[in-house]
C-alpha cells in the first residue's frame, strides 16, 4: 500500500518506538505536522526551536532513549544548530526532521530555503537531504541506527516538501541499515589487554579516571567491581558525575578546574590512571606538560581518535568500556592500597575546613549552602539539570549524585539556556522522577519562554535560580584575570516572582539561609512548576580553581584563612 | 612528514564536502586531494596525502572511518607504494631555447603536448619526486604555468579491492599496533 512521505515519517519513528516529539511547524515541514494527527505521538510545541533540541537531548540524557525534533526550514532549521552543537559535544544521541523546500527549487534562494545539510555538518555525526518519498524510510532507520552507535550523536534529516508529499510503498524490512556497521572495529589484541592488567596489577598509586562513556556503556557495576577489587579510588569527570555514585568509599569526587584540590592532586601523584570512557578535556587536564608527569596512562574509548589527542597514553584499548572491563577484570587482582588511599584522605581534611559550605549563617546566602541544603533535602535522589556557570559548579561540588543519569548539565559545549528546556524533556522520559533546574539568571534569562511550554504540556519541575546580579562565571574571570573590570556582566532580572505568577506557575523569593528548606518544601508540595529565586551573595566565586595554562595541581584555593578554620571538616 | 591515504567513499554527492570539511576543522593539513570512480559504480576513490606527525595522520584516518559513507582507509605509509601525480607546464622557450628543453624533457621520460613560437607545454607523469625535479629543472627557463591534479596512489602487490577487505583488519591491525606507543 502506497502512503505519502509524511505518513513514512510517522511509521518509521513508531517503528523505533518514539511516542513524544519535541517540535515547532512551519510551511515546509506542514504536511508532515497534518498526517501527525493520524499518529500516537505527543508532540511538545516548545516556544524555540533551540529548546526542542536542548529538550530532546534531556530526554535522551534522562533515559538513554533516542530524542527527536521536528522544526520547519530556515530559519526553523537554522535555530537548531546550537543544540545539535551541544549534543555532538556530549556525544548525546538524537534525530532531528526538518522540512525543505521543493526539490525543484533547491538551489535558488527560494523563500526559507537554507542548506542546512550544509550548516550541520560539523556539528552532527552525520546528515541527509532526503528529496524522494521512497527514500526517507532507508534515511531515517539508518539515522536511528548512527546516532546511537559506537560513540552516540546527534543526527539530521532535511526532508523535501515535494518527498513529503510524494507517494511510495512503506517498506520497513528493506529499509534495514548497514551502513553504521562498516567500521565495527576489532577487539584489543589479548596482548594489550593483557599489559593493560599488568600494569594494574603493578600500580601503587593507581587512580581512575570516571567519564560519561561509562554511562554510555552502562558499565557501573564493572568500574566498581574493579575499583573495589584493586582498591583504586575514582576522579570524576563533570559528565561522568552520576554515572558512578558520588559516595561510594573510593569515590573522590570531581577532577578538574573546579575539582577539589585532593582530587587533583591525588592525579598528579598517581603512577596509574586508568581513563574509562573520558577524554582528557582541557578542563580536567591542566597544562599539558605538567599533567601526572609520573603516571603511566591506560585508556578504554569506543572512539579510536581520541587517543593520543591530548594525553599520550601507554595502553590503548579501543571499543565499548563495558566489553573491554569485562575482558579484564576476570585477570584483575584483589589489592590493597591503604597508603595511597590514606594519603589522599590527608588531603581532603585541609580542603573541607575552607569549604565555604561550612561558613556559619552570618546572614548572607551562598549558593554552595543552597545547593549543600537542596542535596539534603531532597536526599540526593533529585534529577538535577544545570545551566552553566558558576552555579553549575557548584551543583557539581556540593550536590553529591549517586544515581545514574541523575545529573544533566551541558559540558562540552557549556550552552547557557540548556536547563530550563532539558528538563522538560527529561521530567517527559522519567515522569516519576523529581526534576530540579539549576540555573543562573543570566542563563534562565535566555530560555525562560520554555515556562509556558512546561504549563501548556502540564509538565512539574522544580526550579532554582540563583541570582548573583552577575553573568557570574565571567565576572569571576574578569576579578580574577582582568582587574575587576566588569564589562558587561552586571545584569537585570525581570521580578522572578512575578515572572512566575505571569506564567501561572508557583514562584518564591528566598534571601535568607533559614529560609531555604520552607521554600524547597514548598516547590515540591506545588502542584505544578515551581520557581525561586535565590537571591545570593552578588560577588562570590568558585574555588578552588585551575587557572588557564596553570597545572592541574596549582590550584586558586578558597581564601584562608577560613572563618572556619576551628570547627573542622564537615564529613559531607 | 607525508603520509598518503587512500579513502573508499560511496559515490555520493556531498562526500568530498564531509572529507574536506573534516580535515578542514581538525586542522589536518591537506598536500593534495584526488577523487575518482573505481572499478565498482557505486564506490569512488580518494587519495589525501596530509603533512602531518604520525599520530596525527592515524587519528586522521580514525576520524575517516567514523564518516558513514566511508567504507575504507588504507593509510599507504608502511606498504610498497605506487605514487603517480601528473603535471603541465608551460615553460618559456624561444626557439634556440628550445632544443635543450626537449632533451632535458626526454631524459625524465615526459611529453611535449604542445609547442608555441615562445613556450612549450609538457605533461609529466611520475612520482611527487620526479615532478618536483623536473620543475626544478625547467625553472630557469621560466615557467609561465602550472597545473597538477594530485597523488593518485595504490599499494604495488597486494590487492586492496574494499570489499575483499570489508572487515578492515589488515589497516586496523597497523593501526592498533601503533596506538599502543
Ligand atoms: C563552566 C564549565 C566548567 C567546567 N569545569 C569542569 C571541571 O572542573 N571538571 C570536569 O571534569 N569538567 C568540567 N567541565 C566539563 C568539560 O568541559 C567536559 O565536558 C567534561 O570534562 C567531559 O567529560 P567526559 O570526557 O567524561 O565526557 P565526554 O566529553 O562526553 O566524553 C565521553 C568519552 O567517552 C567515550 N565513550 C562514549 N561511549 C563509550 C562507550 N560505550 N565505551 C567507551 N567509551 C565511550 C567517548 O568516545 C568520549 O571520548 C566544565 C564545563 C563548563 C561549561
Ligand atoms: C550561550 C552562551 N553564551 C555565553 C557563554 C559564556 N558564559 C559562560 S558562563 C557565563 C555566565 C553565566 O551567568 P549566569 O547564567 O548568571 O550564571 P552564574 O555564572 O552567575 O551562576 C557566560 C556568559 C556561554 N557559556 N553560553
Amino acid at each position: 500500500m502506497e502512503q505519502t512521505g509524511a505518513q513514512i515519517i510517522w511509521e518509521c519513528l513508531l517503528k523505533m518506538g518514539v511516542d513524544t516529539v519535541f517540535g515547532y511547524p512551519g510551511g515546509a515541514i506542514l504536511p508532515t505536522y497534518d498526517a501527525m494527527t493520524g499518529y500516537p505521538v505527543r508532540h511538545v510545541l516548545v516556544r524555540h526551536e533551540q529548546s526542542a533540541v536542548h529538550m530532546a537531548d534531556g530526554y535522551s540524557r534522562a533515559s538513554g532513549r533516542t530524542g527527536v525534533v521536528v522544526a520547519t526550514s530556515g530559519p526553523g532549521a537554522t535555530n537548531l544548530v546550537t543544540g545539535l552543537a551541544t549534543a555532538m559535544l556530549d556525544s548525546i544521541p538524537l534525530v532531528a526532521i526538518t522540512g525543505q523546500v521543493g526539490s525543484g527549487l533547491l538551489g535558488t534562494d527560494a523563500f526559507q530555503e537554507v542548506d542546512i545539510t550544509g550548516i550541520t555538518l560539523p556539528v552532527t555525526k552525520h546528515n541527509y537531504l532526503v528529496t524522494r518519498a521512497e527514500d526517507i524510510a532507508p534515511a531515517i532507520r539508518e539515522a536511528f541506527a548512527v546516532a546511537t552507535s559506537g560513540r552516540p550523536g546527534p543526527v539530521l534529516v532535511d526532508i523535501t516538501k515535494d518527498a513529503q508529499q510524494g507517494k511510495a510503498t512503506f517498506e520497513w524490512e528493506k529499509a534495514m541499515p548497514t551502513r553504521h556497521l562498516r567500521h565495527i572495529p576489532p577487539f584489543p589484541a589479548a596482548a594489550e589487554l593483557e599489559r593493560a592488567v599488568a600494569m594494574i596489577n603493578e600500580a601503587k598509586r593507581p587512580v581512575i579516571l570516571a567519564g560519561h562513556g561509562i554511562q554510555l556503556s552502562g558499565a557501573r557495576a564493572e568500574v566498581l567491581t574493579l575499583a573495589e577489587r584493586a582498591d583504586i579510588p575514582f576522579a570524576i569527570t563533570l559528565l561522568g558525575l552520576g554515572a558512578v555514585p558520588a559516595t561510594h568509599p573510593h569515590s573522590l569526587g570531581m577532577m578538574g578546574m573546579h575539582g577539589e584540590a585532593w582530587v587533583n592532586q591525588a592525579i598528579q601523584e598517581a603512577d596509574l590512571l586508568i581513563a574509562l570512557g573520558m577524554r582528557f578535556d582541557d578542563r580536567v587536564t591542566g597544562r599539558l606538560k605538567a599533567y601526572a608527569p609520573d603516571a603511566k596512562k591506560i585508556h578504554i574509548d569506543i572512539d579510536f581518535s581520541e587517543f593520543n589527542k591530548n594525553v599520550p597514553v601507554d595502553v590503548a584499548l579501543g571499543g565499548d568500556l563495558l566489553q573491554v572491563l569485562r575482558a579484564i577484570l576476570p585477570k584483575v587482582q584483589s589489592a590493597r592500597h591503604t597508603p595511597w588511599l590514606e594519603r589522599i584522605n590527608s588531603w581532603r581534611g585541609d580542603s573541607a575546613v575552607r569549604d565555604i559550605k561550612n561558613l556559619p549563617d552570618d546572614g548572607h546566602l551562598y549558593a554552595a549552602h543552597v545547593m549543600h541544603d537542596l542535596w539534603k533535602l531532597t536526599k540526593g535522589a533529585a534529577v538535577v539539570v544545570t545551566d552553566v556557570g558558576q552555579h553549575q559548579m557548584w551543583e557539581a561540588q556540593y550536590y553529591h549524585h549517586d544515581g545514574e543519569r541523575s545529573l544533566i548539565t551541558s559540558g562540552g559545549a557549556g550552552t547557557m539556556g540548556f536547563a530550563l528546556p532539558a528538563a522538560i524533556g527529561a521530567k517527559m522520559a522519567c515522569p516519576d522522577a523529581e526534576v530540579w533546574v539549576v540555573a543562573g539568571d543570566g542563563g534562565f534569562q535566555m530560555t525562560f519562554a520554555e515556562l509556558m511550554t512546561a504549563v501548556q504540556e502540564d509538565v512539574k519541575v522544580n526550579i532554582a535560580i540563583i541570582n548573583n546580579g552577575f553573568l557570574g562565571m565571567v565576572r569571576q574571570w574578569q576579578e580574577l584575570f582582568y582587574e575587576s573590570r566588569y564589562a558587561a556582566t552586571p545584569i537585570l532580572s525581570p521580578d522572578f516572582v512575578k515572572l512566575a505568577e505571569a506564567f501561572g506557575v508557583h514562584g518564591q523569593r528566598v534571601d535568607k539561609r533559614a529560609d531555604v528548606a520552607s521554600a524547597v518544601a514548598a516547590a515540591r508540595a506545588a502542584k505544578g512548576t515551581a520557581l525561586i529565586e535565590f537571591r545570593v551573595e552578588q560577588e562570590d566565586s568558585v574555588y578552588p580553581m585551575v587557572a588557564a595554562g596553570a597545572a592541574l595541581h596549582d590550584m586558586i584555593r578558597r581564601p584562608s584563612p577560613s572563618p572556619l578554620a576551628e570547627t573542622g571538616a564537615d564529613p559531607v | 612528514m607525508t603520509h598518503v591515504l587512500v579513502v573508499y567513499t560511496d559515490d555520493e554527492p556531498g562526500v568530498l564536502t564531509r572529507v574536506a570539511s573534516l580535515f578542514r576543522r581538525r586542522g589536518f593539513n591537506i598536500h593534495s586531494l584526488t577523487v575518482g570512480p573505481t572499478e565498482r559504480p557505486s564506490v569512488s576513490r580518494m587519495t589525501v596525502v596530509v603533512d602531518t606527525d604520525a599520530n596525527t595522520a592515524r587519528r586522521a584516518v580514525e576520524h575517516l572511518r567514523k564518516l558513514v559513507n566511508v567504507l575504507e582507509v588504507q593509510q599507504l605509509g608502511q606498504h610498497a607504494k605506487v605514487v603517480r601525480d601528473l603535471a603541465l607546464i608551460r615553460v618559456s622557450a624561444n626557439a634556440t631555447q628550445r632544443s635543450e628543453v626537449l632533451q632535458l624533457v626526454q631524459v625524465f621520460r615526459s611529453n611535449v603536448v604542445d609547442i608555441a613560437e615562445d613556450s612549450l607545454v609538457i605533461e609529466c607523469t611520475g612520482s611527487l619526486g620526479k615532478i618536483e625535479a623536473l620543475v626544478d629543472t625547467l625553472r630557469p627557463f621560466g615557467i609561465l604555468e602550472m597545473g597538477r591534479t594530485g597523488a593518485v596512489a595504490m599499494t604495488r602487490g597486494l590487492r586492496t579491492d574494499p570489499s575483499l577487505v570489508s572487515s578492515s583488519e589488515p589497516v586496523r591491525a597497523e593501526s592498533s599496533q601503533s596506538m599502543s606507543v
